[in-house]
């Protein structure tokens, strides 16, 4: 049978104010019927303006198709009008997208969201509709469906909302779903069970899948082709074993060997010797209960009695996913939210009894770097002046000292004395944040507390931004909180491990410990949900989920 | 309902605020009430003696007082110029002023939201900057220069606009008064040749009013749109193969609602400003032509009962804003 969808030779231009680039160069690709190509790339790459060209979903105004074919079905999709090209859209491929957080609209319900595809295309009526989308809200695994057709999307989680752009991209059995980083913003067991959903669909409706991803792992789980692009070109196509076992483009090596898995630990865990640098004991915040349709929420305890200590030079990793009060435990600590109760003691000194003044001076010796240093950089200061002024503030050196001091870090955490002239938006997310980290490091402290600090990076950068942490720690003795949902990067710099779950630690033990004899089911359930990036490993997908669905509702009890 | 109660509640300490600065402002102000009512000859006893009956004799906090133990019985005070209490003339004139600044929300809104959703949607083509060049030329024309010309071209030259005296023609009986607004009432009573004169009367002040606000509601809603367009939620609705009209209305307009509604009901506040300068060029009986008499003879009291009910007026229009997008908007209620 021929392929149901083949591009090729496609180049497509998109004029910005800067000048017209050309992001997609000659890409050709193929999706026999029925089966699962995984479009893999880092940010960049080309990967999710070739998808949605497909459909053509890009603004019309400054996107143009230069060059190439899309033929999908028998016909080409790049010289169909725009009437027909709506037939397709939507009822015979269906785009599910990488936000569900902000892919649904906001004032409407789900109901009128997920009917309106089965209304245009299949021509039911309003009551037909309402019936058919509770079937497809149930065949997503969406239990309370009568409810949630009522619901607006902001009362539903990341992951139900996911589940309904599927129920909805599904709605009308399309014939190629175009998956575009459907799980890169959930959680890890919420991807689990969304790209098992993804496949069940799969091989029950005979779909063919475009699944666009970054993520090695999610490819070696699900497809069953791989493409793999790069500057906006193709650099490789082959069966997902071949990609893993035998890659033969130099790219596809050198991304295989940034996976965390496949690189190994440069020196093992280390216990803690001496004294405790950070000591934290019972550390509780409480959060006031929100207003929600005129009647006040229960208060919820973010942190629930935290307790762990942190040696001097040493890394502890606290890992959980979102809601986990992670974030909240590493800003209480530094005081930037205030705890409600418990105690930490920095270098024998008790934080929670100091006067706001001496705090702003102990600050000095705790930093923090954001996961999102963008967000936390000023885009009209150059990095210059964003830079001096923790200097200015907590030293007493002159103009040329801290001119001396500024270059000296930069160099530190490998940028140059050159880049202090230009804004944040000049710079590339690794390089900002290297920013980030050397705002952490201009005064000298002793503890950092990192937030999820890699995971906005792609993956050849986030290891270099590891190593970058790893050698600054042996060479300014530095102790690391670091925070992070990743499993696989927290096995790679920890030594002490923090396993939490709806404020609670479930787990807290050394690295070793941790990953090879995990005790707690939830820290069970975690680690089988990290996708493997070895396409063998799929036999044990009934006992993944198994494990999986233990653990989460382990935690949720 | 508890947002209504909890929004109302937070309208009084505004509205004393409002009453204190009036109060200050109208004393402050040069002019002396009691001498321009004895006339330039009178005699400096005489003058005294017409203090003392307004009350402008006592100390500032008294008169401040009496001034709000007045108003909360509904008494706001006695317009001199006119020999009538002012509650009596704002009962006859407000209504007029009313139905203009609607009937000139009602032409901004229909103008000024088709205007911003086609130069949103056809951003950067030859209507878009044709619509961008109106609202440049409406929001910066001087509405007592539209009103003249407006007058010159339509009744002197043309011929087209009735003149500009009254809210219906001469010889025709006004509608029974039910709501005050002349084109309510009459379609009330099925009185057309009312309905007709008017409408006639109206339409040519409330377009001169509304051209202003058209030009800002349309650069609201372009912007808003233009913001809208560009989210993931709208990209969804296109990748479901759902019509441009049904995308742009449904989808994006929906989004854009809340913005436009609050824009709409900061107008109707300056609306109510802007016929102050209208109903002085059309002659037009409301309250704004009313208040200019007033300032003119140094009338203190109409001023102050003016200016309170253009803010209460604002307010309530903002109070409404707030209660139509809790509608819009799920998220405001859950909030």
């Amino acid at each position: 049978m021929s392929d149901l969808l083949t591009v090729d030779n496609l180049t497509v231009r998109i004029d910005t104010s800067r000048g017209p680039i050309t992001p997609v160069r000659d890409v050709s690709l193929r999706i026999p019927r029925g089966k699962m190509l995984g479009l893999v790339g880092e940010s960049g790459s080309g990967k999710s303006v070739t998808a949605m060209t497909i459909t053509r979903l890009l603004p019309r105004r400054n996107v143009h198709v230069t060059g190439g074919r899309i033929e999908f079905d028998g016909r080409d999709l790049t010289n169909l009008s725009d009437r027909s090209l709506r037939a397709v859209r939507g009822k015979e491929i269906a785009t599910i997208f990488q936000e569900p957080m902000t892919a649904l609209n906001p004032v409407l319900t789900i109901a009128d969201q997920v009917t309106e595809p089965l209304r245009v295309h299949l021509g039911l009526s309003r009551r037909q509709a309402a019936d058919r989308a509770a079937e497809l809200l149930d065949m997503v695994g969406i239990r309370d469906t009568a409810r949630v057709l009522r619901d607006y999307p902001h009362q539903l989680s990341g992951g139900m909302r996911q589940r309904v752009m599927i129920a909805m991209a599904m709605s009308c059995e399309p014939k190629l779903l175009i998956a575009d980083e459907p799980t890169t913003a959930l959680d890890v067991t919420t991807q689990l069970q969304i790209l098992e959903l993804v496949m069940d669909l799969q091989q029950k409706h005979g779909t063919s899948v475009l699944l666009i991803t970054h993520d090695l792992g999610v490819v070696a789980q699900t497809c069953d082709e791989v493409t793999v692009m790069h500057n906006g070109q193709v650099q490789e196509t082959a069966p997902v074993e071949q990609i893993f076992e035998a890659p033969q483009a130099d790219y596809t090596k050198r991304l295989l060997s940034f996976l965390p898995s496949n690189r190994e630990r440069s020196r093992t865990a280390r216990p803690a010797e001496g004294p405790a640098l950070l000591e934290v004991s019972d550390l509780v915040k409480v959060f006031p209960g929100r207003r929600r349709r005129g009647r006040r929420t229960e208060p919820v305890a973010a942190v629930d009695g935290v307790s762990f200590s942190v040696a001097p030079g040493r890394t502890l990793a606290i890992v959980g996913e979102s809601g986990s009060g992670k974030s909240t435990t590493g800003r209480a600590l530094l005081r930037l939210h205030e705890p409600t109760s418990g105690s930490v003691s920095f270098d024998g000194v008790d934080l929670m009894a100091l006067p706001a003044e001496e705090l702003r001076a102990m600050r000095a010796r705790m930093q923090i770097v954001f996961q999102d240093t963008y967000a936390s950089l000023d885009p009209r200061w150059t990095i210059e002046r964003t830079l001096a002024e923790p200097l200015r503030l907590h030293t007493d050196l002159d103009a040329a000292g801290i001119r001396e001091r500024l270059a000296e870090v930069m160099e530190l955490v490998g940028l140059e004395a050159g880049h202090l002239e230009r804004f944040p938006h000049e710079f590339s997310g690794g390089q900002r944040q290297r920013i980030g980290i050397a705002r952490a490091l201009l005064l000298n402290p002793s503890l950092v507390v990192c937030d999820e600090p890699v995971s906005a990076l792609d993956v050849s950068v986030q290891a270099q931004v590891l190593e970058l942490l790893k050698d600054l720690q042996d060479r300014l003795g530095l102790a690391y909180v670091f925070i992070s949902h990743d499993l696989s990067v927290v096995r790679l710099i920890a030594d002490e491990v923090l396993v939490m779950s709806r404020g609670k630690v479930v787990e807290h033990g050394t690295v070793d410990e941790v990953f090879a004899a995990p005790k707690h089911p939830y820290t069970k359930a975690l680690l089988a949900a990290v996708p493997s990036p070895d396409p063998r490993a799929r036999l044990d997908r009934a006992q993944r989920r198994e494990l999986v669905e233990a653990g989460t509702k382990e935690a949720v009890a | 309902m508890n947002l209504v109660l909890r929004r109302v509640a937070a309208m009084v300490p505004a509205l004393i605020g409002v009453v204190v600065c009036i109060f200050v402002l109208t004393r402050v102000l040069p002019g002396d009430p009691a001498r321009t009512l004895a006339g330039d000859q009178a005699d400096p006893s005489v003058v005294a003696k017409i203090r003392t009956d307004m009350g402008l004799d006592q100390p500032l906090h008294l008169q401040l007082v009496r001034y709000f133990t007045d108003l909360l019985h509904g008494n706001l005070g006695f317009a001199w110029h006119t020999g009538h209490s002012v509650a009596s003339d704002f009962a006859s004139r407000l209504p007029a002023t009313v139905e203009l600044a609607l009937v000139a929300l009602l032409i901004a809104l229909l103008a000024g939201i088709p205007l911003g959703v086609i130069s949103a949607t056809r951003r950067d083509r030859p209507v878009d900057h044709a619509g961008r060049v109106f609202s440049l030329l409406g929001a910066s024309m001087p509405l007592f220069w539209l009103g003249l010309m407006v007058i010159v071209v339509f009744y002197n030259k043309l011929g087209w606009a009735p003149a500009p005296l009254g809210r219906v023609a001469e010889g025709i009986n006004p509608p029974t008064g039910i709501t005050g607004l002349y084109l309510v009432d009459s379609l009330l009573t099925g009185d057309f040749v009312a309905f007709r004169s008017a409408l006639s009367h109206i339409i040519w002040p409330a377009l001169c009013l509304a051209t202003g606000s058209t030009a800002i509601i349309a650069r609201m809603t372009r912007s808003a749109m233009l913001e809208v367009i560009g989210q993931d939620y709208v990209r969804t609705a296109v990748s479901k193969g759902l019509k441009p009209s049904v995308v742009t209305l449904k989808h994006a307009l929906r989004n854009a609602a809340p913005v436009i509604v609050t824009i709409s009901g900061l107008q109707f506040g300056q609306l109510m400003g802007g016929a102050v300068i209208t109903e002085t060029v059309f002659t037009w009986p409301g309250i704004g032509s009313y208040v200019v008499q007033s300032v003119l003879a140094t009338d203190y009291a109409p001023v102050q009962a003016f200016t309170l009910v253009a803010a209460v007026v604002y307010l309530a229009a903002n109070l409404v804003v707030d209660l139509v997008n809790a509608r819009l908007d799920p998220r405001i209620a859950d909030a």
